[in-house]
């Protein structure tokens, strides 16, 4: 099974080097094949989780490095501290309580909730927050995905649209709000996207990490 | 520097991040410590971004497996997916969109002031 997630992932990535269809995104590629394989032979997820843990073994170590491109690009990030910092402060607040209310509004279970709060951060961090919170890591992982596929989608355009053309801001707007797949996204158009991208992307899962807990504890009596 | 070493010194902020979770009961990932001490270590020169960069890079390349395992997992939660998936779907988008604009309009106001 760990083999098989392996193979399924590195495909993926070589089929998007072919043809960028979402399809093809490993992530997405690997999860449809495994879940339809489980499904089809009745194959108990308990057999699975086995592989999982051990891949879920590398996800905290991963989010340490990510102190690699930050260092890497703190001499662009320090003379925009102040503007990143707040831009970032505001985004994450609006993205958490925002979520939060929406789901309330449409009815969706205390769980659910909690579990879509993070989700605007790099998925490693998002599935981190969520196990804090008390939320459920899968619908967390769901929900990372669909804001980081619909954000890569339209992010680039809607900015255009509401007149936010500055590349820094678009950026750090695409970091911020759809995590690595917006950070991919501006890597497409150019390095200096990318960069700012995923510095919204690595600051925005640090200020929701710490910043989560105590909004949900303010949100609490609205929620349950 | 060998692989051992670099393993040792990410899992070392890993295991600091753990200690402080669990020394002060913070409400915090201990990977988030560990990525602050790490770029700490990084800035005042104890470590050096070369001397990681073989087990770094390998870990930040491949980021998107670790996503793999919490999808498969969705399985368990089709009934709770299924059930919620109305609220999931609008919270989700309609928050991406007012963080989306609402983070890049205020980076660019903020800018300009400066």
């Amino acid at each position: 099974m760990l083999f098989l997630t392996l193979a399924l992932y590195a495909m993926g990535i070589y089929l998007t080097s072919k043809k960028k269809w979402i399809i093809f995104n490993p992530i997405i590629f690997a999860t449809a094949i495994l879940i339809s394989y489980l499904l089809v032979l009745e194959i108990p997820y308990d057999n699975y989780a086995q592989a999982g843990r051990y891949i879920d073994f590398f996800l905290q170590p991963s989010i340490v490095a990510l102190a690699i491109p930050l260092y890497l690009q703190w001499d662009k990030i320090k003379k925009q501290l102040f503007p990143i910092v707040c831009s970032q402060f505001i985004g994450c607040l609006v993205g958490v309580i925002s979520v939060v209310l929406l789901a309330k509004w449409t009815g969706a279970d205390r769980e659910i909730i909690l579990s879509l709060a993070p989700k605007s951060v790099s998925t490693p961090i998002a599935l981190e927050i969520s196990k804090t919170v008390g939320g459920i890591p899968s619908i967390t992982a769901a929900a990372v995905m669909i804001a980081g596929i619909f954000g890569s989608m339209i992010g680039f355009k809607f900015l255009n649209m509401s007149r936010i053309t500055n590349p820094m801001s678009q950026g750090i707007a695409m970091g911020t709000s759809s995590h690595a797949m917006g950070t991919m996204k501006a890597m497409e158009i150019s390095e200096k996207y990318g960069a700012f991208a995923s510095v919204g992307m690595i600051f925005n899962g640090i200020l929701t990490a710490i910043l989560a807990p105590i909004i949900l504890n303010f949100l609490m009596p609205y929620i349950s | 520097m060998n692989l051992i070493k670099q393993v040792a010194i990410v899992i070392g902020c890993l295991a600091f991040g753990e200690l402080v979770v669990y020394l002060t009961a913070v409400k915090l990932p201990a990977s988030i410590i560990g990525l602050i001490l790490l770029w700490i270590l990084l800035k005042v020169e104890w470590v050096k971004v070369e001397s990681i960069s073989g087990i770094t890079d390998f870990l930040l390349k491949n980021m998107g497996i670790f996503f793999v395992p919490p999808c498969v997992a969705m399985l368990n939660y089709f009934g709770l997916l299924s059930a919620s998936i109305v609220p999931i779907i609008v919270a989700t988008l309609v928050s991406t969109i007012l963080v989306i604009f609402v983070t890049g309009l205020s980076h660019q106001i903020l800018r300009k002031k400066k």
